[in-house]
């Protein structure tokens, strides 16, 4: 069994980065989001550094929704799945490995890449360290609540939006106690470690419950 | 092995596909699943492989060595399963990580359906009757005993037919068992047939109102289950 979940893992890996698209794509969305940031607000390094955290986690937000949407309807449309279902793993953790795999393809690379973009956005070196940690406890959170909503809308021709429209919703606290968290680095009055242990939380609440509710989706769609 | 099924009944969107199926297939004998456009022969053999859960009735798989049910299903679908941007070899080696390694290698399975020159090539590639021959590969390859076919010699030329016949016979010799769903006679000996008729004339009412073959499958679907109401 763990055979089959390490294959499946590795596969996902190798076709996010044979075909590009993957980790890639999810990089420069990011970048053209802070990019963007500086141009649309005004190139004042105050308030830049002041809003930095919360544009980096939105931006980190949206990225991971872009390659969503294909993380199961791919399988089911060429039916792959189908023989995922047939091996000894239960079908929640197959999901569990694709969701893991997406993760290190779309989410780490986020998180490695999180520093450098906070440059632009003229974030102190403190800020720029709360901003990668939150986004490292964070994203796992993000994936798999977007992996629930990939399975709900991977039998539909265009699931993209309707993704969206089910996950933006539950994502939204992640989001919150995010920035909230690397707000200590800006104003010191905050604590640091009451919203990054909720972060934690929620990573591994929306691990589990994604999941098992992403399993549950996928049987109901044959 | 012994697969046995017990009075199936089929229900897909609250219509009524087949209803109080029963057979009993075991280790070295086949199972042919004829009948028209939506009778439910790929329903079946979903409900064989446990992707589809039944409406009435059981299917119960016995094994003699005692593996789980869940380790002896090899599943050849409408839809081959194969990623097309990895390549053939690739592909068949990750499904035998997936489903479990049989003596077989990805070479000789290759070899047994004709594909050799094809191993490193992407399956994006591959027509349609060669991704149908890499799918049979696939059920060479890995260590499942029971073979669930869904149309194996669709996109298939008549002389790849005869080889897919050759191995299924050579499979069966080995104690294997076959479900295949097809249109096509696949002149397998020690093959039991199953019909799959719409409900309503299974129970003797009149003949249907369409002959001809060609019809399109939304009208024979659409035909059945309100028969099947009545």
């Amino acid at each position: 069994m763990t055979g089959a979940l390490a294959a499946i893992l590795q596969r996902d890996i190798r076709l996010a980065l044979r075909q590009g698209g993957g980790a890639a794509l999810g990089l420069v969305f990011f970048l053209l989001i802070v990019t963007m940031t500086p141009l649309a607000i005004g190139p004042d390094p105050a308030l830049l550094a002041r809003i930095g955290p919360a544009m980096l986690w939105l931006a980190a937000v949206l990225s991971i929704l872009l390659g969503l949407d294909r993380l199961f309807q791919a399988d089911v449309e060429d039916g792959s799945l189908q023989q995922m279902r047939l091996s000894s793993a239960p079908l929640e953790l197959v999901v569990l490995a694709k969701a893991t795999a997406h993760w290190l393809v779309t989410g780490l690379p986020l998180v490695i890449a999180a520093p450098v973009y906070g440059l632009l956005l003229a974030l102190s070196p403190a800020a720029m360290l709360a901003v990668t940690i939150t986004l490292l406890v964070g994203t796992p959170a993000l994936v798999f609540i977007g992996a629930t909503g990939a399975a709900l809308t991977a039998g539909m021709r265009r699931g993209g939006l309707l993704l969206a429209i089910l996950s933006l919703p539950l994502m939204t606290p992640v989001l919150i106690f995010g920035v909230s968290a690397t707000m200590s680095a800006l104003d010191g009055l905050t604590p640091f470690r009451t919203p990054l242990l909720v972060l934690a939380a929620l990573s591994l609440f929306s691990l589990v419950v994604g999941c098992a509710a992403s399993a549950a989706a996928l049987r109901a769609n044959d | 092995m012994i697969l046995t099924a017990n009075s199936l009944s089929c229900r897909r969107g609250g219509r009524l596909i087949f209803r109080d199926i029963s057979f009993r297939v075991a280790s070295g004998s086949a199972l042919v699943v004829t009948g028209d456009n939506g009778a439910g022969k790929s329903s079946l053999i979903a409900m064989i492989a446990g992707l589809l859960a039944p409406a009435e009735g059981d299917i119960t798989l016995r094994d003699d060595q005692e593996r789980a049910p869940g380790e002896l299903i090899g599943l050849m679908a409408h839809r081959d399963g194969l990623k097309p941007a990895l390549t053939v070899q690739e592909n068949l080696s990750w499904a035998r990580r997936l489903l479990g390694a049989s003596a077989m290698g990805v070479g000789e399975a290759l070899e047994a359906v004709g594909l050799s020159h094809a191993m490193d090539m992407p399956v994006e590639h591959l027509s349609a009757g060669q991704r149908r021959r890499v799918s049979l590969a696939r059920l060479l390859t890995c260590s499942r005993p029971v073979w669930l076919m869904d149309e194996p010699a669709g996109a298939l030329d008549q002389r790849s037919i005869r080889g897919l016949t050759a191995l299924m016979q050579q499979h069966l010799a080995g104690g294997g068992v076959i479900v295949a769903a097809t249109h096509q006679p696949l002149g397998l000996d020690n093959a039991l047939t199953l019909h799959l008729a719409p409900p309503s004339i299974a129970a003797g009412d009149e003949e249907p109102f369409w002959e001809d073959d060609d019809c399109e499958d939304e009208l024979l679907m659409g035909y059945a289950p309100t028969r099947a109401g009545q």
